[in-house]
């Protein structure tokens, strides 16, 4: 009631402010005369009473007195200040421009990178109370994660009291032939719980059946909204569609919704049943992931306590000789487990961010100061005329709050294209890559920092205004503020040590990236094209070597050859490889990398072969079977002697056994950065279990990107059904290993150049306001005989010194905030002195090409001039 | 005057108006009077701040204001209780005669 009042009675004065005001004039003038009349009643004169009467204060001030109640007020007050403000800052059209320019470069690029990083880092993920959802790992004693076990799965599947819901997972890749061409899909066989895990169900038709998730169940599946799309027109008649997966019919039996995102294996299209085959003692295989929803109120320490009671009990029950203590299981946030990975790059890139844009606000803050510097005359009237402090100080944190918002509104443009160029540089392993968007929340970041920016940079100006005195100013207007120009040099010395930090960092990591691409991969890289092929089996090995003998007979091609796994292309598998006993050594097992290779694949490759001979024509699937073993595994197994005719088995332990011919290098084949583990080489005839997947590797006697259609044509000429994928030339799968930190580095060296560019507009600006307000006392120099080169050093001098400041301070903290990167640092110490004395090296150049332009102005002073003009 | 001060005036100001119009409507000036009347001179009203009290009042819903002619026919602003102004002045009261009534026995107190 007395809200509504208060709004109403508000209102009434805002719209006719005039016949208020009138209101206010005649009920006072009623008050005065009716309190005269009555003095004059009580025996006064009528002097005496007007007297009297005065004492009250004078008319205006109490008219003043009472329209000043009500908040209408401050809404009046605000807008007037919002008209004076809009005024300044169309005053003076250039420090309006680079202002609210800086600013939005600010905003711009922090809110890009906030709106990049958030959907990855601290949104939710799109489920159903998402923070139930974990992952259940496997670690080794040494601290590797390793794949889960179906015997693991299925223990906690039975005795677990933690879970609402537990599925394990394993990536599947069918084709699809029958309709249309060949197209082979990313997809993932599922326990049956699978989605009740994410808490989503299928927008059309049902999810899978307990039933249907048994060796050799019914194959049915279920298809992504994407592939509902585009391959079945959207159907709405789609369940109980037949379509031909891998040569087997599924039946599909319903379609996920639109915007189900699954975050395990974001380009998956296509879920079958697990439907695990458990014989041959396969449950024991290390080969599958574990996700479960926590049952409500059950925290991760107390999931992963139970978890790994039931891994003790059901492994002394069944695998005590294999795994007796050795394995740990961590239950996880999802969430958490995915976005690990990345997490410290990202960070690090926001904190660049928002280095950047505390660059950027100290630019601003500088800029408002020069200008309230040349403004003190202005608010000394104001002040004189009867403005509070207060009001002044308003009157300025308007005029800087209207520039923050100018800025952020620009901002936001900056920041569409920014996320735009965050997507189109994300290196491929980013998770939830296809969340980022400018969405709400991205609006309030950018409207907070808009907000805080606003003040910080008015705040320092507003301070210093009200602190000066302004009748001072008022008497003697040109005695223009030092006790500013010390802290607009203090902003400059802040700004030259921020940049310093950024550029250091991008320093580092440029420096890391050299390194890296300084690693020899152990093959040469140079004019390989690859692709990946694949072949049913259904008649036999006849398709991949067919395809290689048509390859070879492309003009342009040198050699080519076939590989189970490519190195740097993501394929992972590896084998126990057991060595057996000789007289001087015990029988030992090595984890390793298993490549089945096509005879050539070693020359192809140019892998160089240390030791022995590589695989020719004639070791076929009927000759000796015969293996190639890394560099280090030789060096560890048998140091200094040689290990050809030494003999090792592959996997089971009970499987065919190889003879070891030869030695090659060591090939890079998860990452150039990480420690690799051994590798083992045989030929794909002699692998017991057939590969139906194959990368064929071309090397080209020019320039292999340009054979690629060719290549295609010559595949699909001999079986126009099976598809190929992946296709790339090693030199691009080389790059892309190291995307994550070039990611990193190619936003720090964005940051980094608009760091410097700033910090040079700084010290410029503040060394163009000094040769301003010393433009007498430069005058007076010269008048007394100083040269122009006196003069000049003079500035240079006074940048020069800024600098150094600045410098010794930001190298300072450089050394230690280096530290938020170093976990995508490689190879380098985050205090590595080149990357620091370069750094010094040229922010020292900036700054005496920054403060040369004031210098040669001051020097050009002519000492008449300004003498007389005082 | 120091701020505890005006804070207490400021508190005992709107009951004091309230008081004085429920005998009868009034306008500003008649206020002012008939408080000084009333309490001998102890409390003037300041024109300024009686208007602003009489705004704040009406904005709060205690009074309503009305221009109407005096009777040595001019136009003043006259204000009167309303219902939710009457309620007010009861609370007020109450709250005012729990205090003086405490103070009162703290003075009196002895040792």
């Amino acid at each position: 009631m007395s809200v509504w009042r208060q709004l109403k009675l508000g209102f009434r004065t805002l719209t006719s402010r005039t016949r208020v005001d009138q209101e206010i004039s005649e009920e006072l003038r009623h008050y005065l005369e009716e309190s005269k009349q009555a003095h004059i009643a009580r025996g006064l004169s009528v002097e005496e009473a007007e007297r009297t009467v005065r004492q009250f204060g004078s008319a205006a001030s109490l008219h003043e007195q009472v329209r000043s109640y009500g908040w209408e007020n401050i809404v009046e007050a605000f807008f007037s200040d919002l008209r004076i403000a809009c005024r300044q800052l169309r005053a003076l059209p250039i420090i309006t421009t680079v202002a609210v320019l800086t600013i939005a470069l600010g905003i711009g690029i922090t809110t890009a990178i906030f709106g990049s990083i958030n959907p990855i880092l601290f949104e939710s993920l799109p489920y159903p109370h998402a923070t139930q959802i974990v992952t259940i790992s496997e670690f080794t004693n040494d601290g590797a994660r390793i794949d889960g076990t179906f015997g693991m799965f299925r223990a906690l599947t039975e005795r677990s009291q933690s879970f609402d819901a537990i599925a394990a997972y394993k990536p599947w890749h069918p084709t699809m032939t029958g309709t249309g061409p060949a197209e082979r899909f990313n997809g993932q066989r599922v326990g049956a719980a699978y989605f009740d895990v994410f808490g989503t169900a299928p927008f059309l038709g049902r999810s899978f059946r307990t039933s249907e998730d048994r060796m050799n169940g019914p194959n049915v599946i279920l298809i992504s909204w994407n592939l509902w799309q585009r391959r079945f027109h959207a159907e709405e008649a789609i369940q109980g569609r037949v379509i031909r997966l891998d040569d087997t019919n599924f039946e599909i039996i319903g379609v996920m919704p639109k915007d189900f995102e699954d975050v395990l294996a974001p380009a998956a299209e296509i879920w079958s049943p697990l439907q695990y085959d458990m014989s041959q003692g396969r449950a024991w295989g290390h080969h599958l992931r574990t996700i479960g929803r926590l049952r409500t109120g059950i925290t991760y320490d107390q999931a992963t306590g139970e978890t790994n009671r039931i891994a003790r009990d059901v492994l002394r029950e069944q695998r005590p000789e294999t795994y007796g203590e050795q394995i740990k299981l961590v239950v996880k946030s999802l969430q958490k487990d995915i976005t690990s990975a990345v997490r410290p790059a990202l960070l690090s890139i926001m904190g660049a961010a928002v280095l950047v844009l505390l660059i950027a606000c100290v630019n601003v803050t500088n800029l408002l100061l020069t200008r309230s510097v040349q403004r003190q005359g202005e608010f000394a009237m104001r002040a004189a005329l009867g403005a509070g402090r207060a009001r002044i100080i308003r009157q300025l944190l308007t005029e800087s709050l209207l520039l923050a918002f100018l800025g952020g509104a620009a901002g936001l443009v900056v920041a569409f294209f920014g996320v735009q160029a965050v997507i189109g540089l994300s290196p491929p392993g980013l998770p939830r890559a296809s969340a980022i968007a400018i969405d709400r929340s991205v609006f309030v970041f950018a409207l907070t920092i808009t907000t805080l920016i606003g003040l910080f940079i008015g705040v320092i100006p507003a301070r210093q205004t009200a602190r000066s005195d302004v009748r001072h100013h008022l008497q003697n207007a040109r005695a223009t503020g030092f006790g500013n120009s010390r802290i607009r040099e203090a902003l400059v010395v802040g700004e030259v040590a921020l940049a310093l930090v950024l550029l250091v960092s991008s320093g580092l990591l440029w420096r890391s990236l050299n390194r890296l691409f300084a690693i020899d991969p152990g093959f040469d890289s140079a004019n390989v094209l690859t692709m990946q092929i694949f072949d049913d089996g259904s008649e036999g090995q006849r398709f991949f070597e067919q395809t290689i003998e048509s390859v070879r007979q492309i003009p342009g091609v040198a050699s080519a050859a076939l590989t189970s796994q490519l190195p740097l292309s993501g394929d992972l598998d590896e084998y126990g490889v057991h060595f057996q006993a000789t007289p001087d050594r015990a029988s030992q097992s090595y984890g390793c990398f298993r490549y089945s290779v096509s005879p050539g694949y070693i020359e192809t490759m140019g892998i160089p072969l240390r030791h022995g001979r590589s695989f020719h024509e004639n070791d076929r699937s009927n000759a000796p079977f015969v293996a190639l073993i890394s560099e280090s595994l030789a060096k560890l197994r048998f140091q200094q002697s040689d290990p050809t005719g030494h003999r090792l088995r592959i996997g089971p332990t009970n499987g065919p056994p190889y003879t070891i011919v030869g030695v090659v290098a060591d090939v890079k084949q998860m990452s150039l950065a990480a420690n690799e583990s051994f590798a083992v080489y045989i030929p794909a005839q002699q692998w017991q279990f057939k590969d139906q997947t194959m990368s064929l590797v071309i090397r080209a006697q020019r320039d292999a990107a340009t054979l690629a259609p060719v290549v295609r044509a010559a595949v699909g000429s001999i079986d126009p059904d099976q598809p190929i994928v992946r296709v790339a030339t090693m030199d691009e799968l080389l790059a892309a290993s190291a995307s994550e930190r070039r990611f990193a580095l190619i936003l720090f060296q964005t940051f980094a150049l608009a760091a410097l560019l700033l910090a040079a507009a700084g010290i410029y600006g503040v060394l163009a306001g000094t040769v301003a307000q010393r433009t007498r006392e430069i005058g007076v120099r010269s008048a007394l005989g100083a040269s122009r080169r006196d003069i000049v050093v003079l500035i240079v001098r006074k940048g020069i010194t800024l600098t150094g400041l600045g410098v010794a301070i930001g190298f300072l903290t450089a050394t230690v905030v280096t530290q938020g990167i170093v976990a995508i640092l490689f190879q380098i110490s985050r205090l590595d002195p080149p990357t620091y004395f370069a750094v010094v090296a040229l922010l020292f150049s900036v700054a005496i090409v920054a403060s040369g332009l004031p210098a040669w102005r001051a020097s050009r002073i002519d000492p008449a001039i300004t003498l007389r003009a005082e | 005057m120091s701020e505890s001060n005006t804070d207490v005036i400021q508190g005992t100001l709107d009951m004091l108006i309230l008081k004085t119009l429920s005998l009868e409507p009034m306008h500003g000036f008649g206020i002012a009077r008939r408080i000084e009347q009333i309490t001998r001179g102890v409390f003037k009203v300041n024109p300024g701040s009686l208007l602003v009290a009489l705004q704040r009042l009406e904005r709060a819903g205690r009074i309503d204001a009305e221009w109407q002619q005096t009777e040595n026919s001019r136009r003043a602003r006259f204000y009167k209780l309303t219902r939710s102004g009457c309620k007010q002045l009861d609370v007020e009261t109450a709250e005012w005669e729990r205090r003086v009534g405490a103070i009162a026995r703290l003075l009196k107190a002895e040792g």
